[in-house]
């Protein structure tokens, strides 16, 4: 099946000569909801706007629905939506009119049904009628989401939709979200709160630096890369780890008063038998025991601060 | 063609002029009618006639012109300059449309708001000064094509722009002066040989001058170099939007 996102060899290259992206190549297939993760800077907002026709390429091939968003510029935009970081609105124009603007510009004849659908879909129906500086924060965030689906996208950038919203307003986004993935719509997140790619996405891609050092499915990525951690709560403080488990990745907590056994998700358990065996044997008692797996987020800071290769 | 993204763009940019009535048509109004009041009716009553046209009437034309300059490139560089400072260009940039079609609604709500304000202008004139127009098309037909041809570089003016000042700096320190010393309130036959010269260097003398024979069959150059002129001015704005557009200059990084 051909992809709905199609990156290939892109660099960009800014005057004065810094390199944004760095031989990007990446496909985002039909229907997916794909999360694209990285540190400030890292290039998110500068792919995105490539591939929406903001900023110019230096080099590359880029297609979305199959089209070449240069050669084919036209065909190209009018499938995708996007949703910007910045609240960036005509004050002055009101809610329907901006959202029916933005269905014009992209070429589709007027269709009030459809407008009224996205505004009910996103609770703005009610300040239909309202000027844009009327709107709280939250609100604005809405409206430019209805802006992007006013022309019925097929592809749906999403950059840091969420950034700055109230917690009812997340769970409200995230719900829309699963609503357009139901409709085929390909949804590519980039954000800041692992916990959302960590909700929604189906495949991460983490960019660092401009290179794309991953591209995963989510829950493979979790089970591959993923970290189980074993906290043993101790009776008696130790002053250093015992010789016996020295060749197990145990540490002493500061205190002394904690055992770390840290090991591989996939890795068969017989780690933590072999443990608490030896501790037995040793004499070491302790009162509790816990297990941590290693979330999303502790996945993406292990990859951004690994140092990069050459 | 994105007949809906031009309608959008088009649409959009009139409402603006709605919203803004004071701003983009009374002001400019009132202010020509205050020239008309006093340069027409105070003034030019005690004036000679020049080319046997009663002053009050010969200065219509000028005055028409001035307006329609000045609003022109503002309407057009506000418009093209407040969705780049705003951030909603983002819009503009992203969706389906050519850059003809970019030009073609911004330019072309600029240019219709100035030829109405033209319009409006010509009739209050009339409640001041008695004048006909001998060439009703050429007199429309100019009006037209210096609206469109002076929204094109307000345009390219909005574009080049990064702040409020410069949006400014033109057409009070460039179009102005050129007005004022184009002809609107003489003809340049009325100069010393040395600035009837240096005049013919001014491109507002050609419109002015055009526009005026529209009125009252009297120029100061022939029409067909006033039209001549304003085309080549038209060619050289349409040359800059293109190189605008192919290079991304100011719009695109």
């Amino acid at each position: 099946m051909q992809p709905d996102i199609s990156v290939r060899n892109l660099n960009k290259v800014y005057e004065g000569g810094f390199q944004a992206l760095k031989n990007i190549n990446l496909e985002i297939n039909r229907g997916e909801i794909f999360a694209l993760l990285g540190p400030n800077g890292a290039g998110k907002t500068t792919m995105i706007s490539i591939i929406c026709g903001i900023t110019n390429m230096s080099s590359g091939e880029v297609r979305a629905a199959g089209y070449d968003i240069v050669k084919d510029y036209r065909r190209a935009r009018e499938t995708i939506g996007l949703v910007p970081q910045e609240l960036n609105t005509d004050s002055f124009e009101t809610v329907w009119n901006a959202v029916s603007f933005s269905r014009g510009l992209f070429g589709k004849a007027p269709n009030p049904a459809h407008i009224e659908k996205v505004l009910k879909d996103l609770s703005l129906w009610d300040k239909r009628n309202n000027r844009i500086m009327t709107l709280s924060g939250g609100m604005k965030r809405r409206l430019m989401i209805a802006k992007a689906l006013s022309h019925e996208p097929r592809i749906l950038f999403l950059d840091e939709p969420t950034a700055g919203v109230d917690v009812e307003l997340r769970r409200d986004m995230w719900e829309m979200v699963r609503k357009l993935r139901e409709d085929e719509v390909t949804i590519i997140l980039t954000t800041h709160y692992i916990e959302e790619a960590e909700e929604m996405a189906d495949r991460i891609g983490v960019i660092r630096q401009g290179e794309i050092i991953l591209v995963e499915d989510k829950t493979q990525l979790m089970s591959k890369l993923g970290k189980k951690e074993l906290r043993l709560q101790l009776q008696t403080k130790l002053d250093k780890v015992p010789g016996e488990l020295l060749l197990e990745p145990v540490e002493l907590s500061d205190d002394g008063y904690e055992l770390i056994y840290t090991f591989d998700s996939q890795q068969e358990q017989a780690g933590v038998a072999r443990l608490l065996r030896t501790l037995g044997d040793i004499g070491i008692d302790y009162r509790d025991l816990r297990t941590r797996e290693s979330s999303l987020e502790d996945i993406f800071v292990g990859l951004v601060h690994e140092p990069a290769e050459g | 063609m994105n007949f809906y993204g031009v309608k959008a763009i088009y649409n959009f940019e009139m409402s603006r002029m709605r919203r803004t009535l004071m701003q983009s048509v009374l002001s400019p109004v009132i202010s020509t009618c205050l020239y008309f009041v006093v340069f027409g009716s105070a003034i030019g009553s005690r004036m000679g006639d020049i080319d046997n046209i009663a002053y009050g009437a010969y200065i219509i034309p000028g005055l028409v012109m001035l307006s329609l300059l000045m609003q022109s490139i503002s309407n057009a560089s506000f418009g093209i300059y407040m969705p780049k400072f705003s951030g909603t260009i983002y819009e503009v940039l992203s969706a389906p449309v050519s850059y003809v079609e970019v030009v073609l609604g911004y330019v072309g709500a600029a240019a219709t708001k100035s030829v109405i304000l033209g319009l409006i202008i010509l009739a209050t004139a009339r409640l001041f000064v008695d004048y006909s127009i001998l060439h009703p098309f050429w007199m429309f037909s100019f009006l037209v094509l210096t609206a469109v041809t002076f929204s094109l570089f307000g345009f390219i003016i909005g574009i080049w722009a990064d702040g409020f000042e410069k949006l400014q700096i033109v057409p009070m320190m460039i179009v102005t002066p050129l007005t004022f010393l184009g002809g609107t309130f003489y003809s340049i036959d009325m100069l010393p040989k040395i600035w009837q010269t240096i005049s013919l260097f001014n491109p507002v003398v050609y419109l002015i001058s055009g526009f005026r024979w529209a009125f009252y069959g009297v120029s100061d150059v022939h029409i067909g170099i006033s039209v001549g002129m304003t085309l080549l001015f038209l060619g050289a704005c349409m040359a800059g939007i293109w190189w605008i557009f192919k290079t991304g200059y100011r719009l695109r990084s």
